[in-house]
């Protein structure tokens, strides 16, 4: 049980890609990954595809928190795509979707950015 | 029937998963819906993670205790930590409040372990550590749903 993370850079949009369990332990190398990139490739928007992750908890919501904080200080967005109904309910309790936009799958999620 | 058993393990965040998916196998006998595993196994992971980076502010070498009790369609889980304590209890159940917001807590744990389970009772004091109950009825009759 852990956490394969694909971070694709489709400039200035980050694609993250999550396949897995995301929770305490698995939430601290998404952020040192997500975070080293943001600063080394100029990162304005951010994408998270979650077709793949098969459990997340409120550590993953406060890590997703934490990098919609960072992308926002630069004036982006994030976007999240290919979302499974338990995850799309943790979202839906914390709020998350007043300040992050859904979308069906990552093409969607890529063209509203501007980028294909 | 009453069926328990009970887990103690070492405050380490890789336990975490562990915790969780072993809790699910224990309840999978019950025959519970995929919703309700998907429910008891987060609401375990909340309160694990909870007395790892609160109770004992991740210090390994501490242990975390769980227990489960099966009665025909009722699940009740305790789990309980020997750290330092919630000192406001109201402040703590209260949606996004953490007290680690250094650390990009979302401050959901207790929001989502009451909505998730039909009864949560938090017992602690400073110092005292944190036992958590949870309880909750599987639903009957799933096979009229099919």
């Amino acid at each position: 049980m852990s956490l394969s993370i694909n971070l694709e850079v489709r400039h200035p949009v980050l694609l993250i890609r999550l396949d897995g369990e995301l929770d305490h332990h698995t939430s601290e190398e998404l952020r040192d990954r997500v975070d080293t990139i943001i600063e080394e490739r100029k990162i304005e928007h951010i994408v998270l595809s979650l077709e793949g992750l098969s459990f997340m908890d409120s550590s993953g919501l406060g890590v997703i928190l934490g990098r919609y904080n960072k992308v926002k200080s630069f004036g982006g967005e994030m976007v999240v795509c290919s979302i499974s109904p338990p995850v799309k309910r943790l979202f839906e309790m914390s709020g998350l979707f007043k300040i992050v936009r859904l979308e069906a799958d990552e093409q969607h999620a890529l063209a509203t950015l501007g980028v294909a | 029937m009453r069926n328990r058993m009970e887990l103690e393990f070492s405050a380490l965040s890789q336990n975490e998963s562990f915790a969780r998916v072993t809790v699910a196998a224990f309840i999978a006998q019950l025959d519970p819906t995929v919703d309700e595993l998907t429910e008891i196994k987060t609401v375990v992971s909340e309160a694990v993670t909870n007395a790892i980076i609160h109770g004992y502010e991740q210090n390994g070498e501490e242990k975390v205790y769980i227990s489960v009790e099966l009665n025909d369609d009722t699940v009740n889980l305790t789990i309980r930590d020997n750290g330092v304590g919630i000192l406001d209890l109201e402040e703590a159940r209260q949606p996004l409040y953490t007290s680690k917001p250094e650390l990009e807590r979302s401050g959901m744990g207790f929001t989502i372990m009451e909505n998730f389970m039909d009864e949560v009772k938090v017992e602690s004091a400073s110092g005292q550590g944190t036992t958590i109950h949870l309880m909750k009825y599987l639903s009957k009759n799933k096979a009229l749903c099919n």
